[in-house]
């Protein structure tokens, strides 16, 4: 061909040529809205005046973006394990220097720098086993059964990802939670799995009914196959916490409908409301005797990005799987294989939580005192963000019973929805952009993670320093007064 | 089940990690970047000069540019902004040619911007599966990338005999065979090679790129070898390069996506797992949100480690010497592995070793006598598997068998990583070449080159004692 002629030609890669399944995705939690905040905190650098100075962005569950500060000893052991010659420096007490010492020396090459396996370093996997089995009251947990990962959305993805087969009326269905964090639905637009949506109970706290699930399953077997059961605990974005008859009810119900039962419990520390606590789902099965705890097939996923930890920048975490056909394991252990290894030193970083400060050692009062006040902090604000939301006429917010989110339920005049349905734009999304240009406040519409039909909402985090939440609260409240009278 | 299967569970260890050959020379993270990262990790090293100045203000700098000033938030799904800008000044002042920091794509690592543009257009809309050109011997890591991504290996056959070339006349080959089954849309080239250790000349890549430009094709260029190269006047030429010298219309055309990552060259920081894409060229309709995967993040400290390799310490700067003697000693380390794997596979009967111009393989063939081929293949395996089977066996040394990367049948080969410690490739060379003798004594070939098929034979392994175990090559 020519010069000439390939000057015309198209090129390869285009919209219409692209993975169909990669053009369906969004993710709301860094969509449009998240882009728009970008460019106006943006345009208050370079000085452009806004009815606001500054830009909160309440949208992402980044704890440290937000102020909360890491914990000491898990900074320290791991700037030792960075630069070993640090481990000659006196300020840092001597459990530190003995845990980097023990971490290191279960790397190849004595570095982070190293390659670990790709199931993750074994050490590692042993101590991950050990907190599972103590958190667990004494239930067995093998660190075969453990893989550790660059954060529980790889997890996640990843066992999707094997899990998902099919063609047509035969291709994987996925039980979802409505509303749902969007890693979910993105993740299964991407692998074109069926996705089905379940409804939690908005009346009862978000609260999950069998009844439910059983509607969903029989209506998607129509055209699918469902062989998937997601389950999110403590919730994202609505932040209940299972009980534990519910967990057993999932549970028998996976058992009976032969569904493989995928547990994410990134915020298993974040639990504040009185009477609620967490129960794992591998604690329950396994209680539940052996009619279940030998059958049923389960992944549960946790990371070092949430709880009192909020190291995201890490990318670290494990997923546990249990009941795994053994072929299917050797599967999952080759797909892990690609990727090489997941970053090492979030795997010290795991380690380190899996693994905190016992009694008698030097760093534990400062550990518990960090991680007490941390997670006090934490249940103050779901506690203020639950009130005061609740005082604002036409915001009706169920209790924060954990995780680090609010999702309260907002009235929106009939003109406002026509409005926005005129600019095609879901009315939440309508709102939304406007509390962020008229407030600079950043939140993410319920559209985003699924709501019933003629409701609207929207996903908060409680993550900004208290201060600062008032002045958030504050503005949501002023807002949605004005919002209502204008669009009444 | 071959022998490498079922040896111990130590050497299982190293056996699995037969992807990413143990290459410990480079575990030594370098002082500058175990320093930033110290201090990124735990601030009060800032507040006292225990730490180099230059070290200190990197740091700061990188805090700065964390969200909520701490390495624990999450960063910025193309990469942190600073690191982006690193990235595209060091392409620049590379290639004398600017790179924009918004077509760079940090990622956690090479595999990872592999499966994230594949899976941009494989599947396609298209009804036939997407087919991507791919070299061969090629490494294991990218075939398992296409397999998982579920796209056809288009393989196009290196020339051997030109010091494992690329040949326009076997591309167009390939793809036409291929048109047939299925829908070819990239062109994957490694250059330095791995495992060949070939070193493209400007020429051969800019007749690359006309080539796919004629036949429609986005090349991927993966160039994380590039701080690897050898030999007097060798220089490594970028894609990109090559690209912006064509001019119109080429420049404006191919689209390129040039991988690179911490994980090899002067540094080796494979565990902190962190990468960067360039892609250029995308069609305008390409929504640029749509390029990350849902689950982007590179690691942060990955990203310090990164924008340390692109941006390193400069003269003035306190950190300066001894990163630079760290780096030099680096290199010149490697450069002795490769001068004396070339030494002694030259100076072996039975093997031949086409030139090193880059990488951390050497890619020797063996010619086996027709006696050893029909050993192998009573006891069921590839000769070349037999070959290193009986090596692991009697001198307790690891290498990677040829037929493992899909080499075509009935020619061997073997693959020695040369990024090991200086005394460990000694001793590796030693009990290779040892073996070599016993193993040509046992199957002697005939119409050799080199001339050295009368030397004795060394003592059989049953008069040593058991060698100590020697790391995987």
């Amino acid at each position: 061909m020519s010069e000439n002629g390939l000057v015309h030609r198209g090129k390869v890669l285009t919209v219409d040529t692209m993975n169909p399944s990669v053009k369906r995705v969004e993710y709301a939690v860094r969509g449009p809205i998240v882009q728009r905040a970008v460019q106006l905190e943006r345009e208050l650098r370079e000085g452009v005046i806004k009815p606001f100075t500054e830009v909160i962005k309440a949208n992402i569950g980044d704890c440290q973006a937000m102020g909360q500060q890491p914990i000491t000893f898990f900074r320290q052991v791991l700037a030792l394990c960075s630069y070993p010659e640090l481990l000659e420096d006196n300020r840092f007490p001597e459990d530190t220097k003995t845990r980097a010492r023990r971490i290191l020396q279960a790397c190849a090459g004595g570095s982070l720098g190293a390659y670990s396996t790709s199931q993750g370093i074994e050490l590692v996997r042993q101590d991950v086993a050990r907190y599972i089995e103590k958190r667990d009251g004494g239930i067995p947990c093998s660190p075969d059964n453990i893989y550790l990962t660059a954060g529980a959305s790889d997890g996640i993805t990843t066992m999707l990802k094997l899990l998902v087969s099919g063609e047509g009326s035969s291709r994987t269905g996925v039980m979802i939670s409505i509303p749902q964090y969007p890693l979910y639905s993105a993740a299964l637009a991407e692998l074109a799995a069926v996705q089905i949506s379940y409804y939690l109970d908005e009346e009862n706290c978000w609260s999950l009914d069998v009844c439910e699930l059983r509607r969903a399953l029989e209506a998607a077997r129509q055209h699918c196959k469902p062989r998937v059961l997601c389950i999110i605990n403590p919730g994202n974005p609505t932040g209940q916490v299972q009980s534990r008859q519910c967990i057993e009810d999932v549970i028998k119900f996976s058992a009976e409908e032969n569904l493989f039962l995928m547990a994410d419990e990134v915020y298993q520390d974040n639990v504040y409301a009185h009477g609620c606590r967490f129960h794992s789902f591998k604690k329950v099965l396994f209680e539940m005797g052996p009619r279940y705890s030998e059958r049923v097939e389960l992944a549960s996923f946790h990371s070092t990005s949430k709880c009192y930890m909020g190291e995201c920048g890490f990318r670290a975490g494990y997923m546990e799987v249990v009941n795994l056909d053994p072929e299917v394991k050797v599967q999952l252990t080759k797909l892990v294989s690609v990727r090489l290894c997941p970053p090492v030193p979030g795997q010290a970083l795991l380690d380190l939580v899996v693994n905190p400060p016992l009694p008698e050692e030097p760093s534990y009062k400062t550990f518990m005192e960090e991680r007490t006040a941390t997670l006090a902090v934490l249940a103050e604000k779901a506690r203020l963000t639950q009130e005061t939301l609740n005082q604002v006429p036409g915001l009706t917010c169920n209790p924060v019973q954990g995780a680090m989110y609010t999702f309260p339920r907002i009235q929106l005049p009939p003109k406002a929805i026509a409005l926005a349905k005129e600019k095609g734009q879901a009315p939440d999304m309508f709102y939304c952009m406007k509390l962020l240009e008229e407030k600079g406040i950043c939140l993410v519409p319920g559209s985003g993670f699924g709501q019933r039909d003629g409701t609207y909402h929207f996903r908060m985090t409680i993550l900004p320093p208290t201060d600062k939440l008032k002045i958030v609260l504050a503005k949501i409240k002023e807002f949605h007064q004005s919002f209502t009278e204008q669009y009444s | 089940m071959s022998v490498l299967d079922e040896s111990t569970a130590e050497m299982k260890r190293i056996s699995a990690s037969v992807w990413g050959n143990l290459e410990t020379r480079a575990v030594q993270i370098m002082a500058e970047i175990q320093q930033v990262l110290a201090a990124c990790l735990y601030p009060p090293l800032l507040d006292d000069d225990t730490l180099p100045a230059d070290v200190r203000e990197r740091a700061q700098m990188f805090l700065g540019h964390c969200v909520g000033g701490s390495i624990g938030s999450y960063p910025e799904c193309n990469g942190i902004t600073k690191v982006q800008h690193s990235v595209s000044e060091f392409i620049s002042r590379r290639d004398g040619a600017t790179a924009d920091p918004d077509n760079i794509y940090i990622t956690k690592g090479s595999t990872e911007a592999l499966l994230m543009l594949l899976r941009l257009f494989a599947p396609s809309a298209h009804p036939l599966q997407t087919g991507v050109l791919t070299p061969v011997p090629s490494y294991k890591g990218f075939t398992r990338v296409l397999s998982v991504q579920g796209a056809a290996m288009v393989p196009y056959y290196l020339c051997e005999e030109e010091g494992w070339s690329i040949q326009i006349d076997d591309l167009r080959k390939a793809i036409q065979i291929a048109r047939r089954h299925c829908n070819p849309m990239a062109l994957y080239v490694v250059n330095p090679g791995n495992p060949t250790g070939h070193l493209q000349s400007k020429d051969s890549i800019k007749e690359v790129i006309r080539f796919a430009a004629e036949e429609k094709l986005l090349i991927i260029a993966d160039e994380v070898y590039q701080n690897c190269v050898y030999g007097e006047g060798r220089e490594f030429f970028s894609y990109k390069k090559a690209l912006v010298e064509l001019g119109p219309p080429y420049c404006n055309l191919v689209e390129l996506a040039s991988i690179n990552s911490v994980s090899k060259g002067a540094m080796g920081e494979c565990g902190l797992r962190c990468g960067y894409m360039e892609l250029v060229n995308l069609d305008s309709s390409m929504d640029q949100n749509k390029i990350f995967s849902i689950t982007p993040f590179a690691p942060v400290l990955g990203q310090i480690a990164l924008d340390v390799m692109v941006d390193p310490p400069q003269p003035r700067q306190p950190s300066y010497p001894l990163y630079t003697q760290e780096v030099q000693s680096i290199k010149r380390a490697t450069m002795n592995n490769v001068q004396k794997t070339l030494e002694v596979f030259n100076s072996l009967t039975g093997i031949t070793l086409q030139p090193i111009g880059g990488g951390l393989f050497a890619f020797p063939r063996l010619h086996m006598s027709q006696a050893a081929i029909d050993h192998a293949q009573e006891r069921d395996l590839h000769p070349d598997v037999m070959y290193c089977s009986r090596l692991l066996e009697e001198e307790g040394l690891l290498i990677l068998p040829g037929s493992k990367l899909g080499m075509k049948k009935g020619a061997h080969y073997i693959r020695v990583s040369l990024g090991a410690h200086e005394d460990m490739m000694t001793e590796a060379l030693r009990r290779l070449e040892r073996f070599h003798l016993r193993f040509l004594h046992e199957f002697p070939c005939s119409a050799l080159a080199g001339g050295h098929a009368h030397r004795p034979a060394p003592a059989t392994p049953t008069d040593l004692p058991p060698p100590p175990l020697c790391e995987a090559l």
